[in-house]
């Protein structure tokens, strides 16, 4: 570096001629414009705005000039390096966008080869999820859930129910007996008992419905299960009649499986009710149009499960009073009703654990 | 209940032409549900032909087929012979057969046509009787029209109509009936139902029977009821009529129109006395029972049996009798017959018997249903006696039989009758005739109320501003309170008229934290790639066995069914894991070999006492409720978990990961995290688990709820199961009860993070979970969460030594750490783990 310049020469710092400033800049500028990648550029910045480039060691003799000239030659020198370094900043933009480009479509990849699952799927059992779907329309409309137990004292069953013990209906129930036969247990034939246990721990007025597995002696087959699912609806109110039975079952066949489907009550026979219905669903497939259709059989209906008026001997074992207090209830299977809205048509697949039943439906039906 | 539409005929006025779907669909509106429909498969043409020639002919294949020409006389519209191929040998030309034309349907809906086949153009079928659902008589091939009918060919004429001839022109409806209406065991109580449902007049035979029936007399054969202990206070008999009649002919034939009403009502026609007594209880609904009169010494007497006596029944097996029989014996002593279930085989009609006692007599319900379970005897006279049979139409059951058996039989009748009638008439009602409107919400009028009920056959006397008395008929012995008669109103009137209200219920509370928690479990482990599933509760001493529980295991002890499906798993299950592993090798079986399962369900895990019964509309004292209560097991709802084969598998993207315990492990706490709970893990060596890879599940206040890990590589091998199955089991219902309660929210520190990484030299048999217990106790409050990530055996640290790294990781909700205080808060951490468990760093 030379030192200060004591005496004025100006021939000595010719670096400083606006004509070197300015082909100094050219240089730079096409040296610029020439690289073609990051590491050219990085070596062109080094060569014509680094600390040994031209421009840079001009500006250096700024300082030795006499206060006159140093003015003029260093808004010469500024604006020179301004224009290379506003050039390099662009090309650097640029490249860098470019190599960004590059790399982005250098790492495609073939989405599709995603399909290939790394972990097994799991899902929800569909008979669950019908359950849930049923009782979640149910509790929409505030009625609340009640259970209880699987394995279940007979008076729960039956004669809370008014099954008489020497009664046919008792017999038609294909009972699992529990050892030993004077235990007064069984597996309980139907989710009916919780409609006993839940008049006698909550009192009424009494809206619930019980969902859960039913038992009964019934070959495995493809339209039997020894164990099944059953939603039993019990309301106990001032004032129920068979009418509210009927627009509660409306409803509920309306919101599982389409606008029009609603039920027809037929008369039928059941102990712990009187009147006593079996209720029938609006064919769902010809909604009672085709007199050749599968489903229905020609008759536009499909027996969906029994209902009635709640007998007057049930009230009173639980307690309740039936010159006061009236009341609806109806059960129906679960399965069939999963059926109807899925087209499943083979019990024992709800009951086999193949992963593949599940996996047909995720986590909802 | 298979009621012949033409013997129904004899009783109501059904429309000529009706068919067997109608009368089902009205059968139905009433109550009685269709089960099927027999007869009426087919609708014509189907004649009479006689075949005119039949030419063999050779076919390519080797089959011969018969070109036959056949005379139907007119029924194909031209006259001449038609033209038709023929599969079946046994018959030749001049044989009268049945041929089908084009434009006829067989059963099962198969359309005639003619149709070109083998070089000809034919033009109907000559029929086989299976091709019209009839059963075979012997031809084994083409009916061969005068042997089948037992007439002359000259009597049948070439395009007559066959459907008649064949009984194929008759349908039968199969009705179901409900327990309740024991009435409509019978072509009568189906005619009256028939009547209610579309209006047609029905006629009562009884009504005619009884005004011709004898009063009873001295002389009729003596009948004493002598039933010393009565179930729940009714004789066992209240009705007995007997009836004699003698020098029947045992060889009469049956005539035709007897054996198809029989026939075509579901029973074997057998002979003339029994298709009788039969066709008395089709009819009527009063079973009949005919004894052989020389086999009987001295009166009658109903009796209840003596415990051990024994009698052999009509269908030859001896039977030890119950003290609760109720017996027909021979002077009391030698029994005849098991009062309404069956007879005894010494005093049954044979055919060589010619005087006949016929008894029509009413049994008690309870007594008949009783013998007739105890005995697993379901017979078609027990079947009704337990329904309840009318009590009024003994005498006229009687009357009928003896009428037939003198008109066919060519037997006398004796003059003497017995009629023992102590029969109580049914109690009126007490009615509120607004209760209908009350209970079923249509307005029905007093009028119309009235109406209804004595169309049901109820005597009703109004009383104005009060209740009604109504007294329900002799058939009817079902219709006892207020609501039976509700319904007779509600289903005559027609269900149809029941308008559809929405019921509005109180405001409820929604889904229990338990209900909620069982989805949200159930719907984290779905997400996690478990299927979930719901396996047959049932299982054995045997697999308790085979999952190594010991001798002494409680989750030996549950309930054992007394009629179980298979006597290979007769108990209620214990874990809902022991039930599951059947799906997992099924879905192995079917070639999966990467399976994540789960299932939530109920267990047996407690005693089961012994509840008592109360009667029907018995309200139970407290002190009988609660021991109703008590007997019942506790049967707390699991969830458990089964995993085998790859959780992360093989692919393009590189290796796979096998399930291991600690996916197992995971699974349990992930359970507890979905729930807001911190589930604690300690070793533990239970079955089924792998002893040394076993883990105990615990809650925060130590209780143990469950286990989890790998399963015993005995249990998978006595199983058939893979190695290295994971698994686990929680009780749901003690984390739910834990869990519920409203989370609390902690403020989250928003400082900077630190950590610092230890080795941790323990002895080998220190758990991780004891270090890091004492890692949390050490490091204080700023110690945010810890991770362990590597654990090292060898030369390094020495024999029965492990290293166990960790990085801990702190926090201050109130400053930035500096490196001084985390140093000393891992210093601390370390020196805690020192003085519980004896810890040296690693390389220190």
């Amino acid at each position: 570096m030379s030192g200060p310049n004591t005496n004025y020469d100006p021939v000595e710092v010719s670096a400083l001629d606006p004509e070197v400033v300015e082909s100094n800049v050219t240089v730079a500028l096409s040296a610029i414009a020439a690289a073609n990648s990051l590491e050219e550029l990085k070596d062109a910045r080094l060569a014509h705005a680094g600390d040994k480039s031209p421009l840079a060691l001009a500006n250096r003799e700024i300082g030795a000039l006499p206060p006159t000239a140093k003015a003029e030659a260093g808004k010469r020198v500024g604006q020179a390096r301004g224009r290379v370094g506003q050039a390099i900043k662009e090309r650097q933009a640029e490249l860098e966008a470019e190599r960004d480009e590059r790399i982005l479509t250098e790492e495609a990849v073939d989405v599709t080869t995603a399909t290939t699952l790394r972990r097994p799927v799991g899902g929800r059992h569909p008979v669950e999820m019908m359950q849930q779907l049923m009782v979640d329309l149910m509790v929409g409309m505030g009625w609340e859930v009640a259970e209880g137990p699987e394995v279940e004292a007979e008076w729960f069953v039956f004669d809370a129910l008014n099954f008489d013990e020497d009664h046919p209906a008792r017999q038609m129930q294909d009972t699992f007996y529990l050892d030993p036969a004077d235990g007064g247990l069984v597996m309980r034939t139907h989710t009916s008992p919780v409609q006993a246990r839940s008049m006698l721990e909550r009192g009424v007025p009494l809206y619930i419905v019980a969902p859960g597995k039913a038992y009964r002696t019934d070959e495995l087959d493809a339209t039997h299960l020894p164990v099944f699912h059953q939603l039993e609806g019990l309301a106990v109110d001032k004032g129920i009649t068979m009418a509210h039975l009927k627009g509660t079952l409306d409803h509920l066949a309306t919101q599982l499986f389409g606008e029009g489907i609603t039920t027809r009550l037929r008369p039928n026979y059941f102990p712990f009710t009187e009147p006593s219905a079996e209720m029938d669903l609006r064919c769902f497939v010809c909604r009672g149009e085709d007199p050749a259709c599968r489903t229905c059989g020609g008759t536009g209906w499909i027996e969906w499960g029994g209902c009635g008026m709640v007998h007057e001997n049930v009230l009173r074992a639980c307690g309740v009073d039936p010159s006061e207090y009236s009341g609806f209830a109806f059960g129906m299977g679960v399965e069939r009703a999963l059926m109807f809205r899925t087209g499943a048509s083979d019990m024992r697949e709800m009951i086999e654990g193949d992963v593949r039943f599940d996996a047909q439906f995720g986590l909802e039906v | 209940m298979r009621v012949p539409i033409e013997w129904l005929r004899e009783y109501v006025d059904v429309p000529a032409g009706a068919t067997g779907l109608q009368v089902a669909a009205d059968l139905v509106k009433i109550g009685l549900e269709e089960e099927a429909i027999h007869g009426g498969g087919i609708t014509g043409p189907l004649v009479v032909g006689r075949v005119l020639t039949k030419e063999p002919e050779e076919q390519k294949n080797g089959k011969v087929i018969n070109w036959c020409s056949v005379d139907v006389g007119d029924a194909n519209g031209t006259g001449e012979p038609q033209g038709i191929v023929c599969g079946a040998h046994n018959f030749d030309a001049g044989d009268t057969v049945v041929v089908v034309l084009p434009g006829a349907v067989l059963p099962g809906g198969f359309a005639i046509s003619a149709r070109k086949t083998y070089g000809h153009l034919s033009a109907g079928m000559i029929c086989a009787a299976d091709e019209l659902g009839l059963p075979d008589d012997g031809s084994h091939g083409i009916i061969l029209l005068p042997q089948r009918l037992g007439v002359e060919a000259s009597d049948l004429t070439p395009g007559q109509d066959a459907l008649p001839l064949l009984g194929l022109d008759r349908e039968t409806v199969e009705v179901n009936v409900t327990p309740d209406r024991g009435y409509c065991f019978s072509i009568r109580g189906v005619a009256r139902e028939y009547g209610h449902s579309t209006g047609a007049r029905f006629t009562d035979p009884v009504l005619d029977l009884n005004s011709r029936a004898p009063e009873a007399n001295a002389s009729g054969y003596p009948v004493r009821v002598d039933d010393d202990a009565p179930l729940r206070g009714n004789v066992g008999c209240d009705r007995y009529v007997a009836r004699i009649v003698r020098g029947v002919d045992p060889a009469a034939p049956v005539p035709a129109w007897l054996s198809q009403a029989v026939t075509e009502a579901g029973m074997r026609s057998i002979s003339l006395p029994v298709d009788i007594t039969n066709y008395v209880m089709l009819g009527l609904g009063q079973p009949l029972h005919a004894f052989d009169l020389a086999t009987l010494g001295e009166e009658i007497v109903v009796r209840r049996a003596r415990a051990g006596e024994k009698i052999t029944t009509l269908d030859d097996v001896e039977r030890t009798l119950f003290a609760e029989d109720l017996l027909i014996t021979d002077g009391g002593e030698r029994p005849l017959a098991i009062a309404g279930v069956m007879g005894g085989a010494e005093s049954e009609v044979s055919d060589t018997t010619s005087d006949i006692l016929i008894e029509a007599a009413h049994f008690d319900p309870v007594s008949i249903a009783r013998s007739a379970r105890r005995h697993r005897l379901s017979s078609e006279a027990s079947k009704r006696f337990e329904r309840g049979v009318d009590p009024a139409i003994a005498a006229a059951a009687a009357q009928l039989a003896v009428d037939l058996l003198v008109e066919y039989g060519g037997g006398r009748v004796d003059d003497g009758v017995t009629d023992l009638d102590t029969v109580v008439p049914a109690a009126p009602i007490a009615f509120d005739p607004q209760q209908p409107t009350r209970l079923v919400g249509v307005s029905y009028t007093d009028d119309e109320v009235e109406a209804t009920l004595t169309a049901v056959g109820c005597v009703v006397e109004r009383v104005e501003g009060a209740r009604w008395n109504v007294t329900a008929p002799s058939w009817r012995p079902d219709l006892t309170t207020g609501p039976d008669l509700v319904e007779e109103v509600a289903r005559l009137r027609g269900y149809d008229q029941i308008p559809s209200i929405l019921a509005r219920p109180v405001a409820g509370r929604g889904l229990t934290a338990s209900q909620r928690y069982r989805r949200t479990v159930a719907n984290a482990l779905a997400a996690q790639g478990l299927s979930e599933i719901i396996s047959l509760p049932f299982v054995s001493d045997e697999l308790h066995t085979k999952l190594r529980y010991g001798a002494d295991d409680t989750r030996r002890s549950t309930v054992r069914l007394s009629n179980p499906l298979s006597d290979e798993a007769p108990l209620l299950r214990t874990s809902v894991l022991s039930t599951m592993l059947e799906s997992l090798k099924r879905n192995i079986a079917r070639g999966f070999k990467d399976v994540g399962l789960f299932e939530l369900g109920l267990v047996v895990a407690g005693p089961a006492g012994t509840a008592p019964t109360e009667r029907v509309g018995v309200h139970p004292t407290p002190e009988v409720l609660a021991a109703i209560r008590d007997a019942v097991p506790v049967q707390p709802r699991h969830v458990a978990w089964v995993m085998t084969g790859d959780g992360e598998r093989k692919g393009w993207w590189g290796e796979g990961r096998s399930s291991d315990w600690s996916d197992a492990v995971a699974t349990a706490l992930g359970i507890g995290r979905v729930l807001g709970v911190q589930l604690e893990v300690a070793q533990a060596d239970v079955a089924p688990f792998h002893p040394g890879r076993c883990a105990q599940i615990m809650l925060p206040d130590g209780s143990v709820i469950g286990h989890a890990g790998e399963l015993h590589p005995k249990v998978l091998t006595t199983l058939g199961l893979p190695p290295r199955v994971v698994a686990g089991e929680l009780d749901l219902d003690a984390l739910s009860a834990f869990a519920e309660r409203p989370g609390v929210a902690e403020p989250i520190a928003t400082y900077p993070q630190a950590h610092s990484d230890v080795a941790l030299v323990v002895d080998s048999g220190v758990t991780a979970a004891v270090v890091e217990d004492a890692l949390h106790r050490g490091g204080g409050e700023n110690l945010e969460s810890l991770a362990l990530f590597d654990i090292y055996e060898g030369e390094q640290v020495g024999e029965g030594k492990k290293s166990l790294a960790y990085r801990l990781f702190f926090r201050s909700p109130e400053r930035t750490l500096t490196t001084e205080e985390v140093n000393v808060a891992r210093d601390a951490a370390v020196r805690e783990v020192d003085k519980a468990v004896g810890a040296s760093l690693r390389g220190a």
